[in-house]
């Protein structure tokens, strides 16, 4: 009797000293996969500003691109619709917009590196992986599809949906929140 | 005194930049006479800028005059003055110039610029 209560005693110990091991490698796994997740997190978010649009901007993209419009956010296109049209600057929807290839390089590597990705709210929906014009991606389009298409066309303060900083005005930093529209012409977009 | 100072500051700033802008064009005149160019004519400059070609031309985006502001023909980004008499930033360097005329000579006219019509060019709109 006393040998079979010695024997319970000792697996019963043995069982939940086992236990706290398991528990606590656990736990030390765990906090080490969170810390890990946050360092991830904060240069995320370093990347990224609070529009969700890259933090880096390039001084060549600006100069020559941002010369003739709006230098938009790289992240508004996927990387393919970037690589695509880089590669076909001679005619740059109707324009020539050629560049020393070396220009060229720098900056498709910049507007690739901070591209749209899979996932991102811009690409819902959208199945061209290269698309050549956001106007034309299907957010884009359910975004706008309040605003009558004259309004825009018509209006020499805009002239096209291509021109997204006549009405967000802070568009190049990736600023197109509902609440800081003006359209020319017709004051703020109030929803 | 003060104001004097800041006067003959502003001065320099100009007279600097109007000297890179002339600068510039020099040593692209200089490298159009190696192609074979003798003389640069502003008057031919004048007439090819305001030719049309097949609708296109120069005035396009540059505007009536190049020392109004122009416009661009589809995004409508401001395109400020090419005479060098009302912008002194403009024209003063060779890269960019020659990047310009590669771009707009081919959209225009369906080409690039010869050594001669770009150096006719350069020269109005330094006399301009």
């Amino acid at each position: 009797m006393n040998g079979l209560l010695k024997l319970l005693r000792w697996s019963t110990g043995i069982t939940l000293l086992g236990c706290a091991l398991v528990i606590g490698f656990y736990g030390l796994s765990a906090s080490s996969i969170a810390s890990g997740y946050k360092e991830n997190h904060e240069e995320d978010e370093h990347s990224r500003n609070r529009f969700g649009f890259a933090n880096e901007t390039n001084p060549a993209y600006q100069e020559e691109c941002g010369g003739c419009h709006l230098a938009y956010p790289p992240g508004l296109l996927p990387a393919q619709s970037w690589t695509v049209m880089m590669s076909g600057l001679d005619e740059h929807f109707e324009e020539n917009a050629e560049l020393p290839e070396e220009t060229r390089l720098e900056i498709l590597n910049y507007l690739a590196k901070h591209a749209a990705q899979a996932g991102d709210k811009i690409l819902r929906g959208s199945k061209d992986e290269a698309l050549a014009r956001i106007t034309e991606l299907p957010y884009f389009v359910r975004k706008h599809d309040e605003i009558p298409k004259q309004r825009v066309k018509n209006n020499p303060g805009i002239g096209s949906f291509s021109n997204c900083d006549s009405c967000h005005q802070n568009a190049v930093q990736g600023d197109f929140d509902e609440d800081r529209i003006t359209i020319p012409g017709y004051g703020r977009w109030d929803d | 005194m003060k104001i004097f100072t800041l006067l003959l500051i502003v001065i320099a700033g100009l007279a600097s930049t109007t000297l890179q802008a002339s600068q510039a064009i020099e040593q692209l005149q200089e490298r159009y006479r190696k192609n074979g160019v003798t003389t640069f004519v502003a008057l031919d400059g004048k007439a090819l800028w305001y030719s049309d070609q097949n609708g296109r031309s120069c005035t396009t985006c540059h505007g009536s005059s190049p020392t109004a502001v122009g416009k661009h023909r589809k995004t409508g980004k401001k395109i400020m003055p090419m005479a060098l008499s009302v912008n002194p930033q403009r024209l003063t360097k060779t890269s960019t110039i020659e990047k310009w005329f590669l771009r707009n000579c081919k959209w225009t006219l369906g080409r690039e610029c010869s050594p001669q019509e770009k150096g006719n060019i350069l020269q109005w709109l330094q006399q301009l």
